[in-house]
């Protein structure tokens, strides 16, 4: 009796264990989703997909968002996981050429992603084929304060000459026109970015960040020719302080514009600004003829090379492609989807974003950082903000820049 | 155990073995975590450093072009200059910590108190540090700023300045360093021979030539090490550069050992032969000091 009781017991537990090893389809999935808002939309998102593939379970390992950025290059080679999070352009470039982010071109063949993804497939493709898929993408352009605004008695400007009249209305009453933190120095390669759209156009811009024009060429010189104009009006001491230190300016009104992208809002509007009196405008355009282009930064999910599970990672992007299951994350994270077929939140910020996005016939930027290679980026930035402060050095640092595209390019 | 009798006196060969060997075996772990975490990786470090690679990839031999590249690089220079700052200033905590532990060395009521108090910087982790000084010197509301605004009308961003910020840096850096020198100097000072102060004080020495003769001799080996920790903290000084400035404004606070980092491991850093050369020329630089150290210890372990 005792004999056949434990029996049983060992028999119970097998029939409890062995489906566990027929259904052991795991997905490991590394994410950078640290912030509250990408946390929630990923646990929904996997929740949802475990929802509708029972025999799969995802487990998810988040990174601090910054910390992220280097850790990604430790476990694709020592440990890599089943999916990971990372961005689309240039910046994906260095796991593609070493070979550690899997081809899947045949998930976007499959899934008819081509037409569905369509303003993002040209981010996603290097060498003719898509190494990943997109799932949410945001606007840039200028937030403003309109009670400084109406303070100042001037209203919003979408041409580079009247944008600067304001700024020196805006400098006759003590207020910054224009307010940045780029201690972190990616802030100001919005501002570059737009600068080279609007002065060159699209196509010019992602020749220079490609690495195809010299940085000493006249038409870069153009560019900060023009940034320059807008140097007395942005804030001094950007340098010291941090992108969310340069929210408080516009919150405080003490400056009256920020380039800045759609993650901004939910700072300013715990900063206690309503959608009463923060505006959202496009960056004023600077040479008339050239098409609008407009700044979107694409994130994007990847299966890396050395994947355990790539079938039902597979499965996981081609769910992360549908219109569905984008808008309901999209919905989460208050950004855009990329799939055409999705419905955009009805937050006017996104609205906004959305129409801006939809109708930039000139092309859609990824951000400095991420069309250009990382090593460019680096001392591009730094240039930047060496430029916002001492514009005087200009010569010598576009030497410096077109010695790193020369050694970049060998 | 010398007083209990040695039953098996073991003869004279075997144990000179023994003893020869006792002690190898007894270094076996240590040396070999030393050679696995720090010789080994000296040696890769410059095997890297002839590559071009960017971590992933193979290996492309590329000779010296790493070298040469440093020689041309104005960031390398900037670096360089801001580690023989460090260098410099860093060592001011020494004498400054001489001069608060002779201060503190006194039996008053509740000196412990004070004496805690006074240490209490280098308790705190150097993130914590840095970050107290950011506030310090913050733009807008920075004590330090609106105190340069209040006496001159204009306030300085020590950080965002590019003539500054590495002295902000420093400063930010001594403060906990006076505090460990100190604390080095009043357990030299508790080992001062009183009855030498005594006959010196009977010979009419007194402040600074008391100091000076008596004193500061007897503190010799607090000094030294003293020393040796700052010129080392200087050259590692890494956390407080991160914190406080990722090396900005536009890299004119970097320092060798944050810009290897940046080059090598950093967001944007895909170079590793680039940031290892780095790290050998900072090898090199380190070597010089510990050099003389070592040798110093050396003579002083012969007695010379």
């Amino acid at each position: 009796m005792v004999l056949s009781n434990k029996g049983l017991l060992l028999a119970a537990l097998l029939a409890t264990t062995a489906p566990a090893f027929a259904q052991a389809r795991e997905l490991v999935f590394n994410t950078d989703a640290s912030d509250p808002a990408p946390k929630a939309a990923f646990e929904q998102l996997i929740a949802d997909f475990e929802a509708e593939y029972p025999d799969i379970t995802v487990k998810v390992n988040i990174f601090d968002h910054e910390g992220y950025k280097t850790a990604i290059r430790n476990f694709l080679t020592a440990d890599a996981p089943d999916l990971a999070n990372w961005y689309a352009g240039n910046r994906m470039a260095p796991f593609v050429a070493a070979n550690q982010f899997m081809d899947v071109s045949d998930v976007w063949e499959e899934n008819g992603l081509n037409d569905s993804l369509h303003s993002a497939a040209s981010a996603m493709t290097i060498d003719g084929k898509q190494w990943g898929v997109p799932y949410t993408y945001y606007q840039w352009g200028i937030y403003y304060n309109k009670d400084v605004y109406a303070k100042v008695g001037v209203e919003p400007a979408d041409n580079w000459e009247d944008f600067l009249a304001n700024c020196q209305k805006f400098k006759d009453a003590g207020i910054d026109c224009v307010t940045t933190g780029s201690k972190a120095l990616w802030p100001i390669a919005g501002i570059f970015d737009y600068m080279s759209l609007r002065t060159n156009g699209y196509d010019w811009h992602m020749q220079l960040t490609r690495g195809e024009i010299p940085w000493t060429d006249d038409k870069v010189k153009a560019v900060f020719a023009e940034w320059e104009k807008l140097l007395p009006y942005t804030s001094p001491n950007h340098a010291a302080i941090d992108w969310q230190d340069a929210v408080s300016n516009i919150v405080q009104g003490k400056a009256a514009n920020y380039v800045m992208g759609n993650f901004a809002v939910a700072p300013f509007l715990d900063g206690g600004m309503t959608e009463e009196n923060l505006g959202f405008m496009p960056f004023p355009t600077i040479n008339a003829d050239i098409p609008r282009a407009e700044e979107a930064p694409t994130d994007t999910v990847h299966i890396p090379a050395g994947a355990k599970n790539p079938e039902d990672a597979k499965l996981f992007l081609a769910f992360l492609a549908r219109p569905d299951v984008q808008t309901k994350m999209n919905q989460t994270l208050g950004q855009l989807p990329i799939n055409a077929e999705s419905s955009v939140g009805d937050d006017p910020y996104l609205q906004a974003g959305f129409d801006l996005l939809s109708t930039a016939d000139g092309g859609i930027a990824q951000f400095f950082d991420r069309d250009a290679s990382p090593e460019m980026a680096k001392v591009g930035m730094e240039g930047f903000q060496e430029f916002m402060v001492r514009p005087e050095r200009l010569d010598g640092i576009l030497e410096r820049l077109e010695r790193t595209r020369q050694r970049a390019a060998r | 155990m010398t007083a209990l009798p040695d039953i098996h006196p073991p003869k004279a060969r075997p144990r000179r073995r023994r003893s020869s060997l006792t002690p190898w075996l007894f270094l076996a772990p240590g040396l070999l975590m030393f050679a696995v975490y720090v010789l080994i990786p000296i040696f890769q470090s410059v095997w890297v450093s002839f590559h071009d690679w960017d971590g992933l990839g193979p290996m492309k031999w590329i000779g010296l072009a790493n070298y040469s590249e440093l020689w041309w690089d104005d960031a390398f220079y900037t670096s360089l200059k801001n580690n023989v700052l460090w260098l410099a200033l860093y060592l001011l905590a020494v004498p400054l910590g001489l001069l608060i532990a002779v201060f503190l060395n006194q039996t008053v009521k509740g000196i412990r108190i004070y004496k805690s108090l006074f240490f209490f910087p280098f308790v705190i982790s150097q993130v914590v540090v840095g970050l107290i000084f950011s506030w310090f010197y913050a733009p807008g509301f920075g004590l330090f700023y609106v105190l340069i605004e209040w006496l001159s009308g204009t306030g300085v961003a020590i950080l965002a300045d590019e003539r500054y910020v590495t002295y902000g840096i420093i400063a930010a850096g001594l403060w906990p360093q006076i505090a460990y020198c100190m604390i080095l100097y009043l357990t030299g000072l508790n080992a001062v021979a009183p009855d030498q102060i005594e006959a010196a004080r009977l010979d009419g020495a007194k402040g600074w030539r008391m100091l000076w003769h008596v004193v500061l001799p007897q503190l010799r080996p607090a000094t030294f090490i003293a020393v040796v920790v700052t010129v080392i903290g200087a050259l590692r000084s890494f956390d407080l550069v991160s914190i406080m400035t990722s090396g900005g404004p536009f890299g004119s606070s970097r320092v060798l050992s944050y810009y290897m980092y940046e080059q090598a491991l950093s967001e944007y850093g895909y170079r590793m032969g680039y940031g290892a050369a780095i790290a050998v020329v900072l090898f090199a630089i380190m070597m010089i000091f510990i050099t003389g150290f070592i040798w110093k210890m050396w003579r002083d372990e012969r007695g010379l």
